[in-house]
């Protein structure tokens, strides 16, 4: 394999949960609802997914365990803000600080053990492909999942008749609600999803991407997806665009540092987080254009009135 | 089952009092049902986590010095908060007030003078605003979301200390162990009582929060933050600048944060290292939401926050608890505000499941 695949490779595992988290932030932000807990919701799901992998032995039970954390973690944040109305910003905020101590807590005895590799499943014939073979088939499960996350969300979200519904909701719930749309299931609908696909990030980080379990392993990575979503103005595609973008910025650090290139290490590790800064001021200079593009409902709370 | 909401008419004053009340005594509980599950006697842990810490004078001193930084960051956030601009980075500012105050200390260690230390906190104020001046001014003038840029910072700002302490600013004489010189006599905030460990930043924190309620109590200013935060469209019909306000909300808390940041290092920690703080700058939102983004109530939150830090290091070595312990009971008390917060706007009333409901739900 020649140095520029290795390469490749590396980006693909650093892409991918930014990838899979910034699409179900996505969906919630479509429904309009601003979840900044992504970061608590990944790290819950990092942790979860190591510590159940460790206790069955089966890195699938793992990903389960980890999107299911994932979930039912972001419940806890749609109660919050969904029944009882509590401001979206400052409660995200919570569910990042309450994930950072809780997945301390449950990962507290495995630090340090060596955890157990998702492993890869070879598709045949198509991984002969020179080139593409190994970089696209020949991958661990979570990745294909993240491609296949991709294509159902877009088909979801600009295909079917729930799609667009939902949609509706994070445009204008009023509007919704008066159309007989329920908006606050909804909403409880998307946010668990976006849990999930943090959850299912989160495991990525855990299972394959460094296979072990350290505190606050997410590194920032859940406030990353939550740029991108901006970067990629709400559409799936370019949320695919934008991960592997960052995916490639984060990793041309650890190469750097091993060609040997005489810049501090620190600098580099600092690069991911400027080119968020920079991307999103180039996403959002222009206000008419993002104005048009942010779901119009988005962070609002709504009382149903009856 | 499901909860149904009831506008309230007016604000409920009860509530609005009483609150972050219910909100604490909520945690407990929380609190003692988590210690219940991890095998130890919940009001013994609960006791050690948070009446042993105040029962000795050096351990009061400690509840200060932990108190301080979380108080004056938390004033400036909520001037922030209430004028609706999301600074979420005060850690990051608080980190490079830090950097910039210890320039003379560190870099010009050879001057010694009275003027060092005040112009140690003037560095360190001034650098914390020109790191929170970067959301500031891409937020008023680029357009771009403050909370992402104001957090992405926090990792820049932390990773430029890591590299100055353990690249030029590391001690020449220190065995190349990851820290600055320690500071001289001058560079050093003084010891507020004779009687322990608690130095000025504490104080600098009670007359900034009663500096802070003044200004929102009884000035122009305090209005033009409020109204700006209620509505931005009322602001501008008012005359008032919602540009200049995120200008003045984010310098102003910057400051404050960067003022934190060099009392902890000229203070209590007397030189730079990788890490200065143990999450000051996150810990100081909580702060400002359980004092109701008021400064008064926000020298109490502050007290009962910096406790649980104590608290968790006193239930580390008495119960064998695990330090994150801490955060976990940090993220709860946010939690319990945010939603006890409902009670203010709201009643609460349950409706058990009836006809009406399965009529409605078919849609």
């Amino acid at each position: 394999m020649g140095i520029v695949e290795a390469i490749l490779l590396t980006v693909i595992t650093a892409a991918t949960p930014l990838v899979i988290a910034a699409l179900g932030e996505l969906v919630t932000e479509r429904s309009g609802v601003l979840n900044l807990g992504v970061e608590g919701m990944m790290i819950m799901g990092a942790a979860c997914a190591f510590v159940a992998t460790q206790l069955t032995g089966s890195p699938y039970i793992g990903i389960l365990a980890g999107i299911l954390s994932g979930a039912l973690f972001s419940l806890l944040f749609g109660f919050l803000t969904l029944t009882l109305v509590a401001n979206q910003v400052a409660t995200g905020l919570a569910l990042t600080i309450l994930g950072l101590g809780v997945s301390g807590m449950i990962g507290e005895a495995y630090v340090g053990q060596s955890g157990e590799k998702l492993p890869q499943i070879v598709f045949p014939l198509l991984s002969d492909i020179p080139w593409l073979g190994p970089l696209l088939f020949k991958q661990d499960m979570i990745f294909y999942l993240s491609i296949a996350l991709v294509i159902g969300v877009n088909w979801f979200l600009f295909k079917t008749r729930k799609g667009l519904m939902l949609r509706s909701v994070g445009d204008s719930h009023s509007s919704a609600h008066a159309l007989g749309i329920n908006v606050i299931r909804t909403r409880y609908l998307a946010v668990m999803f976006g849990g999930a696909c943090a959850g299912l990030a989160g495991a990525q980080l855990s299972l394959v991407y460094t296979p072990q379990w350290v505190e606050n392993m997410s590194a920032g990575r859940g406030w990353i997806a939550l740029a991108l979503v901006v970067f990629a103005s709400w559409r799936p595609w370019r949320v695919v665009v934008g991960g592997y973008l960052f995916g490639a910025v984060s990793i041309s650090q650890l190469h750097a540092q091993a060609f040997g290139i005489g810049i501090p290490s620190q600098f580099l590790s600092a690069l991911p987080y400027l080119a968020t800064v920079a991307v999103l001021i180039i996403i959002s200079h222009n206000r008419r254009t993002t104005l048009i593009n942010t779901p119009a409902s988005l962070g609002k709370s709504f009382v149903p009135d009856r | 089952m499901r909860i149904e909401l009831e506008k309230r008419p007016k604000v409920s004053v009860l509530f609005s009092i009483f609150s972050p009340f219910i909100a604490l005594i909520l945690t407990l509980i929380a609190g003692a049902i988590m210690f219940a599950m991890l095998g130890k006697d919940p009001g013994y842990a609960l006791y050690s986590f948070f009446i042993e810490p105040l029962m000795e004078v050096w351990s009061l001193h400690e509840l200060a010095i932990k108190a301080g930084p979380l108080i004056l960051i938390a004033v400036g956030l909520s001037v922030c908060y209430r004028s609706n601009n999301w600074n979420i980075g005060a850690e990051g500012q608080f980190i490079m007030g830090a950097i910039a105050g210890s320039i003379i200390p560190v870099v010009f260690y050879e001057w010694q003078s009275p003027l060092v230390l005040p112009l140690m906190l003037v560095m360190g104020m001034l650098g914390g605003a020109l790191f929170a001046g970067i959301p500031a001014f891409l937020k008023a003038h680029m357009n771009t979301n403050e909370i992402l840029t104001s957090l992405m910072l926090v990792y820049v700002a932390q990773l430029f200390l890591d590299w100055l302490v353990r690249g030029p600013w590391r001690n020449p004489g220190g065995m190349n162990f990851p820290e600055t010189r320690t500071f001289g006599a001058e560079a050093i905030l003084p010891e507020m009582l004779a009687s322990g460990r608690a130095h000025w930043g504490f104080a600098f924190a009670i007359i900034a929060a009663i500096l802070v309620w003044l200004m929102m109590r009884f000035t122009l200013k305090g209005f033009e933050i409020t109204v700006l935060g209620q509505s931005e469209r009322a602001g501008r019909f008012a005359g008032f600048s919602s540009r200049k306000m995120i200008w003045f909300s984010m310098l102003l808390s910057g400051a404050l944060a960067g003022l934190a940041g060099i009392s902890e290092v000229s203070g209590a920690i007397q030189q730079l290292r990788p890490v200065i703080s143990p999450g000051y700058g996150f810990t100081a939102i909580i702060v400002a939401f359980l004092g109701r983004l008021n400064p008064l109530g926000i020298v109490a939150s502050g007290l009962v926050l910096a406790l649980t830090y104590l608290g968790g290091e006193a239930a580390q070595l008495s119960l064998g608890v695990s330090d994150k312990v801490t955060r976990v009971f940090q993220g709860l008390l946010l939690f319990f505000v945010l939603s006890c917060d409902t009670l203010l706007h709201f009643k609460i009333r349950m409706v058990w499941a009836d006809l009406n409901d399965t009529v409605k739900d078919t849609h």
